[in-house]
């Protein structure tokens, strides 16, 4: 197994998800198969080729520094489970 | 043991596009909460981010006015963190392709020159505001945000640990300020916080070559805190390598009103950022006469200036290196020039009463009561004999008061020079008449009694006399 218990911990704690026991043991094997077959990619003679950035065919796309029109406050709080005096609210967060 | 510090710092630089950098809403501080937001700053679903232009040409000019190359092909990454202030959970900023990198600036640190190198410049979004509610952060249950400031451009200038005190890290925290406020790419205010830094301090054992543990003081907004913060870390970590003990790598916050640095303890894998490449955003691909056009576009830069007021104006090194410090000064001291007035006394008169007075008072140049125009004319009084250099710092105290013209202040309050040799004459005798004791001195031998009596006539002329024409005749009758 190149996955362990830990990393699957890890990697949900770093996604903020909560994942069970036995979900632990089904992500460890999905993610081995993945893995496994990224260690099959490498086997590839990769050499010569430019390392993929970007996936299509294009570049340079700008916009003028023009100011356009914001969104109204309401509007942009309308989907905010939490608002207080044209604030979104949220839970404290305070490292430390 | 003895000790040498070493410190690096990432200084992060608010950019002055009118707009931010994904997105067409206004950047302007001090807006009404939540007001400068559209579905692409607050990260809404399905959006797509373009970039400003404007963005660009500043990063590539920053990049040039620090001697950094700049890198042809360029790409944006996501930074993955989750914190309140960000709401699409990552940070587009730049990862392993920066617009800019490898470049240094020169700076002055007690008379020596030293060189500190640039890592890297790259390009990124600012994260919004946390209010918190409550009488104080603690009793509060619950944070506040503002997306105003999410996604205003920054530009995060890093440099490599080239620093050894807290005089040298803010001598070059200043430059960079001088650099980006002469290319006119930031309006630098750190009180609005369009410029802080990230300082990095460690010990090492002097002479040693190898890096020890550092620790991280973010989001530092001042000089002053900036010299503080460093300060305070080095004599903390000297103690604890000291007792025996470990710096631990950690991130610590400055309280400037305990003068403490303390330790976050922030879990150490909530920094694991998994960067990857931004797919919503196509690579950026400049041309080497792009690139060229920009570095023919910026204007004279602090060191260039520098060496160019000591060359035409004769301006000794130190003075022409705090005149064009920031580019306020280096302005105010043009438009000072600009009047006609001598280059030389111009800034004499700079380094004398003007940034004694500003400094006093703790006031900015660019607000300076005493404006570059009058400042040129009074000099241009004193050069035309109207009145005295000393007269001249009655004059200028006056005007820092007062918004009179100069000639007008020395016309009401009666200062102008007297130069009509009979009303010094008439002086002059009294004087003689007077003092006989230093009249006998100097005839005897004692060439240096003429001061006190030289000193007299000033005083009875209330200042007035030019005071050589006073030397010049009491030498003539005291000869006779």
């Amino acid at each position: 197994m190149k996955v362990t218990k830990e990393d699957i911990a890890n990697v949900a704690v770093l996604s903020r998800l909560s994942v069970s026991e036995a979900e632990a043991d089904k992500y460890m094997g999905q993610m081995d198969k993945i893995l496994t077959y990224m260690d099959n990619l490498s086997q590839l003679d990769t050499e010569s080729v430019k390392p993929t950035t970007y996936a299509l065919p294009m570049q340079n796309v700008f916009r003028e520094d023009v100011v356009r029109e914001s969104l109204d406050r309401e509007a942009a709080l309308a989907n905010a489970p939490l608002r207080e005096d044209g604030y979104f609210k949220v839970p404290k967060v305070l490292e430390g | 043991m003895k000790y040498e510090t070493v410190i690096g710092l990432e200084i992060h630089c608010e950019l002055k596009t009118k707009t931010k950098i994904f997105c067409g809403c206004e950047t302007g501080f001090g807006a009404e909460h939540n007001t400068h937001v559209c579905p692409v700053c607050l990260g809404l679903p399905g959006v797509l981010p373009t970039v400003n232009k404007r963005v660009v040409e500043f990063a590539i000019k920053a990049g040039l006015a620090t001697n950094c190359e700049i890198n042809q092909y360029c790409k944006f990454d996501r930074k993955n963190y989750y914190y309140p202030d960000l709401p699409k959970n990552w940070q587009t900023s730049q990862y392993d392709l920066p617009i800019a990198e490898h470049g240094w600036v020169d700076i002055d640190v007690e008379g020596e020159k030293k060189r500190i190198r640039l890592t890297r410049i790259h390009m990124e979004e600012d994260a919004g505001k946390l209010v918190h509610s409550g009488t104080n952060i603690k009793d509060s249950a619950s944070s506040n945000v503002d997306y105003n400031r999410t996604g205003v451009p920054l530009l995060e200038i890093v440099s490599e640990p080239d620093m050894s005190s807290a005089l040298e890290a803010r001598t070059y925290m200043e430059k960079i300020k001088a650099i980006m406020e002469y290319i006119d790419v930031s309006n630098c205010r750190m009180e609005e916080g369009n410029l802080r830094a990230d300082v990095n301090v460690s010990l090492r054992p002097a002479g040693s070559t190898e890096l020890g543990t550092r620790t991280e003081m973010k989001n530092i907004n001042s000089f002053k805190s900036l010299e503080d913060a460093i300060n305070y870390e080095i004599e903390r970590q000297t103690e604890v390598l000291e007792d025996g003990g470990e710096i631990i790598q950690e991130t610590r916050t400055w309280d400037p009103e305990r003068g403490i640095t303390l330790s976050m303890r922030s879990k150490e894998n909530a920094h694991d950022y998994r960067y990857m490449p931004e797919p919503d955003l196509p690579p950026i691909v400049t041309s080497p006469e792009t690139i060229e056009k920009f570095r023919s576009e910026l204007p004279e830069l602090p060191d260039a200036r520098r060496a160019r007021l000591e060359k035409d104006f004769g301006l000794s090194d130190y003075d022409a290196g705090i005149i064009t410090s920031s580019r306020a000064m280096a302005e105010y001291y043009d438009a000072v020039v600009a009047t006609g007035a001598d280059a030389k006394l111009a800034a004499n008169w700079m380094m004398g009463d003007l940034l004694k007075n500003l400094n006093a008072e703790a006031i900015d140049i660019s607000k300076s009561p005493v404006e570059a125009e009058r400042l040129g004319e009074m000099i241009r009084l004193i050069e035309k004999g109207t009145i005295s250099s000393k007269i001249g710092k009655k004059v200028f105290a006056e005007m820092w008061t007062c918004p009179d013209a100069p000639a007008k202040i020395v016309e009401d309050k009666g200062l102008v020079q007297i130069t009509d040799t009979g009303a010094i004459e008439a002086i002059v005798d009294q004087v003689i008449a007077d003092n006989p004791k230093p009249v006998e001195q100097y005839k005897a031998g004692k060439k240096k009694a003429i001061g006190a009596l030289v000193g007299q006539v000033m005083k009875q002329s209330k200042g007035k006399a030019n005071p050589q024409m006073v030397n010049e005749l009491l030498a003539k009758k005291l000869d006779s």
